[in-house]
């Protein structure tokens, strides 16, 4: 037995021999490494302390360095922390520090082990417990060592003390409770003499200050007192910073430290320290103007420097003083752009953050000329960044800067012409938005689309499919400002739009039909004006009659649609159509309308395109381009074919075949088509317009409606159909995402040429209920009825009530009051921030709270690994808390007292208070540590039973401090 | 506090990695891979800062410092300063190089228990303990002193004692 140990022992490899063979081995690294580590597994399980030490150390290498996993070699790092030999324990403690973590099942067995090595005489030997301890320290293990910790921050050793001192903050982290504890021998070494101790506490500070500020506001004296006095910059910039964090807190307390912050940065030499001033004044004494004014001076100091570092940071400082004080900003403006092409790129980006901080209304236009011209120079990472940044500040807050919508759309297109553009989703989503939203800019809009559109160039690029999505929607949806829709169906149906992922191949099909119909729509018109200007007018209340064989209320409901529509020209609604449709009829009339719009050079232009070769040629055109998408695997591509070739063989029948007939006598079957077309198009020439994300809420729920809590169940009910059309409705709004966006023009086009099946009843059905809800969610009565009108409106209109005819006019409704507000030009609706403002407050709320009654020295905390403990004192706990919370209030009142030169009363106040409490505690306390004795003792381990004695012995001494610890303090 | 300590050389080989918060190895793999191919792709003579958030989560700032073979990584978070941990970085590496006479990579390659103890000595649990070359060599100086102790005692009477029991 001893034999072969020593076998093991002379021949084992240590580390420095695996280090040399890994460096040397022929056999390849991970068969080198495999091999060793089979020999490892083997040598930790000696019973040799020395083989086993060995092994550990080789195997932490190979975790390490290597990324092996050492779990299963836990308990034996167990077994060599026993060792009494001080190379064994290094190596164990490192092991364990290294590869322990909070569920690591043996860390339980160490308490023992390190309770003695805590308390061992050997400095080095508490030190290597120490440094394990803070990194492994669990929620039992900082409970039950707590005692040994607070020992030795009293320590005649600094080597010791300070590293006690700064595994308070684990201890701290995992058990909360410790702070009755050990608070106050730790706040007295922020006065300590040794500057290594109070350098090492104020770290400690600083950490607990950054995550709960408010519970140290009554440490401020000391705090400001170090401040003053230090002269280690380690020490300084930790008392910065927790005086940043402090000084929003109370402004008194601001006012005091800003003078000696200033006279730091006017003294030192060290530029860590001035950059940390530098940041306190920016981030948290931003209204002293003076302040302001140095620090300014010196960030420009810093800007100009040669090292790359302090370039970096002074811009970062200077985008946080952005907010408050542009002017810092500008001062240094040509700094900053010049910046945008410096080598680094860390320092690219904050320059192009700060180019667009100083966006405004009046040069945004002129900003983003350089900065798109300098895109076009950069590299691909850069240039994205760059155009990211114009896209999100542009749209910020509804596309507030933006004053010209029709330069800024053209931006857009030009922005998708850059080579290494990866933004079609921003664009795609800020195209339609702008469609929806401003009206005027819509004929920039369709031409900008169009010139995307006919590119061939874009359609091989992957990133910018979402932005021709958007084009080609667009293009569709605001057909009627196209110069030449001939142009675009071109370029809808262009064959390389192969290329495009099916969805996006969708909507370019649906935008053909769109337009299609739009083309043949013209040429009704054109060709019925000139043949007799009288019928036109029948047209209307024929319309059941004509379409009687399609299906009936449908076909009519859309009829009875333009009822409506007709009357309410005057208020802007969709003045194009009736351009269109009174072209011819009535000169007198159209004028005023078209001239606004600008389109009357379009209109007119185009009637001569319109000939009857021409619409031929497209219908050709189109059955080309589209018979063999009914080959597509795809059933949107599929269906979508499906009804433009429907329509096209309806059509062709009906208006082509006999065309020189037709135009002598208007027949019946061509009076037949140009109705279904002219349905068509009034139906895709419905306006679309953002919902307020709040709109729902604002609805009051009617009686009788149960709302269930939980929705769980309705999808299962549902399914698929109908929540995607939910969607559409009510969330997409302000921005539709590409799905929502578009499933609007599928419903309708599904509905039109295709008549009404039960699906499509179901969900007229549905959205007549819930349309009803997406109200817009500003002053609707001011103009228009409110929905439910609309729905007796429409029951006037025509008795029959069908449920499609419901929907048009809830789509109507919905749009209009968006629209008729004669606001600027920008649809914005008061939900679109509001909610996202208010939502992310109880939030943090919340999360400062628990923060906060967790380092208050409180209780609320220690449940999860002490369960029974801590629920049965909970009551007596939650009593405490409240103390506490009351004495922190207190001692604010105490910080503001001193600010004002009267420290005294503060001092006597806060005594009598710590006494009047004193005699509460101790017997409380003591039941509570009883009860933690219990706990432990259920656990069954002898130690634990001893140590219960200690803790009873201990603990109630120092519950005395305990609670008005913070107070105490202060004096 | 400082989240992690990690010593890459150029060719992407992890010489020391040591992360404050308990990271299981292959997270660690992962983060020291990630960190070095931002390094690796950075210039000579730019700034020494990369965004960390990406890589390590919010609030974390990363320096680095590139010495000859070496890339000495520092990822901490708003509660340090950043031109101090570069500072510290210095401390580090000229502890180093007291401890190893002219470090080079293969002392720290070599020596990996003593980087720890050296490391140990100036950042403890993630909090900057000692920023003075001269103490932590003391410290260290006795560490290896005491180690070397324990261990010569050792080896002669243990042999001594195995032949005994014989």
């Amino acid at each position: 037995m001893a034999g072969s140990s020593l076998m093991e022992n002379l021949f084992q490899r240590t580390l420095e021999d695996l280090i040399k063979g890994l460096r040397l081995q022929l056999i390849g690294e991970s068969a080198f490494l495999s091999k060793a580590l089979d020999e490892i597994r083997r040598e930790v399980k000696s019973t040799d302390a020395d083989t086993k030490a060995n092994a550990l150390h080789k195997l932490t290498y190979l975790s390490s360095l290597y990324f092996y996993d050492m779990s299963f070699a836990a308990f034996h790092v167990v077994e060599l922390l026993s060792s009494t030999r001080f190379s064994h324990k290094k190596i164990a403690y490192h092991a364990a520090a290294h590869s322990f973590s909070d569920d690591t099942p043996v860390l339980v067995l160490i308490t023992n082990q390190l309770r003695k090595d805590l308390t061992s005489t050997n400095e080095f030997e508490v030190s290597l417990a120490l440094e394990c301890l803070s990194r492994i320290a669990t929620v039992d293990l900082a409970r039950d060592l707590t005692p040994e910790i607070f020992t030795l921050l009293g320590s005649s050793k600094v080597f010791v003390q300070k590293k006690a001192i700064a595994v308070l903050l684990r201890v701290f982290d995992k058990y909360p409770d410790a702070v009755r504890v050990c608070f106050k021998r730790f706040v007295e070494n922020l006065e300590s003499p040794d500057s290594q101790i109070v350098s090492v506490a104020v770290g400690v500070f600083c950490e607990l200050a950054l995550r709960e500020p408010r519970s140290y506001l009554p440490l401020a004296p000391e705090f400001y007192k170090i401040l003053v006095d230090s002269k280690n910059n380690w020490v300084l910039i930790k008392v910065l910073k927790i005086f940043a964090k402090l000084a929003p807190l109370e402004p008194r307390l601001a006012k005091r430290v800003v003078e000696p912050v200033c006279d730091h940065i006017r003294r030192t030499g060290a530029k860590s320290l001035l950059f940390e001033c530098i940041r306190t004044v920016v981030t948290s004494l931003s209204d002293y103007e003076s302040a302001v004014k140095v620090v300014v001076v010196k960030i420009r100091e810093m800007l100009v420097d040669d090292d790359p570092n302090l370039k970096y940071l002074a811009l970062q400082a200077l985008s946080v003083v952005a907010t408050k004080h542009l002017w810092a900003v500008l001062e240094n403006k040509e700094v900053v752009i010049k910046s945008l092409s410096d080598v680094d790129s860390n320092i690219k980006l904050e320059s192009l953050r700060l180019v667009m901080a100083m966006v405004s209304e009046n040069n945004v236009a002129e900003i983003c000329r350089v900065l798109v011209n300098y895109a076009l120079k950069s590299d691909p990472e850069f240039c994205n960044e760059i155009l990211g940044s114009i896209l999100s500040t542009c749209c910020s807050d509804v596309y507030e800067i933006i004053v010209d919508f029709d330069w800024y759309v053209s931006l857009l297109g030009e922005m998708s012409r850059i080579l290494h553009c990866q933004q079609g989703e921003e664009i795609e989503k800020q195209l339609i938005d702008i469609g929806m939203r401003v009206k005027d800019v819509r004929p920039e809009l369709v031409r900008v689309s169009r010139d995307l559109l006919i590119d061939p160039a874009l359609l091989g690029n992957p990133f910018l499919h979402r932005m021709l999505s958007a084009a080609a929607w667009l293009s569709g949806q605001y057909v009627e400002f196209s110069v030449n829709p001939f142009e675009l169906m071109e370029a809808l149906l262009q064959p390389r739009t192969t290329l495009l992922p099916p969805s996006i191949r969708a909507v370019y099909v649906q935008s053909a039909l769109k337009v299609f119909i739009f083309c043949l729509n013209a040429y009704l018109l054109q060709r019925g004006n000139a043949a007799s200007s009288s019928t036109f007018d029948r047209v209307v209340p024929d319309v059941p009659g004509l379409v009687s064989e399609r299906d009936g209320p449908e076909s009519s409901s859309l009829a009875s649609c333009d009822a409506p529509v007709h009357c309410k020209q005057d208020e802007g609604f969709n003045p194009r159509v009736f351009d269109q449709s009174f072209e011819g009829l009535s000169v007198e009339h159209g004028g005023e309308e078209t001239a606004t719009l600008g389109q009357a050079s379009a209109s007119s232009s185009l009637k001569d395109s319109f000939t009857h070769e021409s619409i031929v040629n497209l219908l050709n055109r189109v059955e080309l381009a589209v018979v063999p998408l009914t080959g597509s695997y795809d059933v949107e591509i599929l269906e979508r074919a499906r009804n433009i070739l429907c329509f096209t063989e309806l059509i062709k029948r009906d208006l082509l075949d006999s065309p020189v007939q037709k135009e002598e006598s208007l027949e019946r079957e061509g009076v037949q088509a140009s109705q279904i077309i002219k349905l068509m198009h009034d139906a895709f020439s419905n306006d679309l317009g953002p919902v307020s994300v709040s709109a729902q809420e604002r609805v009051p729920v009617p009686d009788g409606l149960v709302l269930a809590e939980n929705l769980e169940d309705l999808e299962t009910i549902f399914g698929d159909v109908q929540l995607p059309s939910l969607n559409s409705f009510s969330l997409g709004s302000p921005q539709y995402e590409e799905r929502a966006g578009f499933s609007i023009p599928i419903h309708e086009s599904k509905e039109e040429p295709v008549p009404s099946s039960e699906s499509t009843s179901l969900l007229a059905e549905h959205r007549k209920q819930h349309g009803l809800y997406y109200l817009p969610s500003a002053n609707k009565e001011d103009d228009y009825p409110p929905a439910n009108d609309t729905k007796l409106q429409a029951g006037t209109n025509d008795d029959d009530g069908d449920l499609v005819k419901l929907t048009e006019q809830l789509l109507l409704s919905k749009k209009k009051p968006n629209h008729a507000k004669p606001r600027p030009v920008v649809v914005k609706l008061d939900g679109d921030q509001a909610t996202i403002a208010t939502n992310p407050r109880p939030k943090e709320d919340l999360l400062s709270g628990t923060v906060r009654d967790v380092l208050l020295g409180s209780d609320t905390n220690p449940t999860s690994s002490q369960g029974q403990a801590s629920t049965k004192s909970s009551s007596k706990r939650k009593g405490k808390e409240k103390l506490n919370v009351d004495s922190a209030k207190e001692n604010l009142g105490g910080v503001e007292k001193h600010d004002q030169g009267n420290p005294g009363s503060r001092k006597s106040k806060h005594h009598s208070h710590g006494k009047g409490r004193r005699h509460g505690s101790p017997g409380k306390k003591g039941a509570e540590t009883e009860e933690n004795g219990q706990k432990l003792k259920q656990k069954s381990s002898r130690t634990h039973s001893k140590h219960k004695a200690r803790q009873r012995a201990e603990v109630p001494l120092n519950v005395v401090a305990q609670s008005p610890v913070i107070p105490d303090f202060l004096l | 506090m400082i989240r992690s300590v990690m010593v890459i050389n150029t060719q992407g080989k992890p010489r020391l990695a040591k992360f404050y918060e308990f990271q299981p190895a292959e997270k660690q793999q992962e983060l020291i891979r990630s960190v070095y191919g931002v390094l690796s792709s950075r210039a000579e003579n730019v700034s020494n800062f990369v965004d960390a958030e990406s890589i390590f989560g919010p609030d974390t700032r990363l320096v680095y410092k590139h010495f000859a073979t070496l890339y000495f990584v520092f990822v901490f978070d708003s509660s340090e300063n950043e031109l101090a941990m570069l500072d510290l970085i210095q401390v580090f590496v000229e502890t180093l190089d007291k401890c190893f006479k002219n470090v080079c990579e293969l002392d720290v390659v070599l020596n990996y228990s003593k980087m720890h103890t050296v490391l140990d000595e100036i950042i403890f649990g993630g909090q900057v303990l000692e920023t003075s070359s001269t103490e932590v060599m003391k410290a260290v100086e006795e560490i290896s002193r005491l180690e070397a102790a324990s261990n010569a005692i050792s080896l002669v009477p243990k042999s001594v004692s195995s032949w005994r029991s014989r």
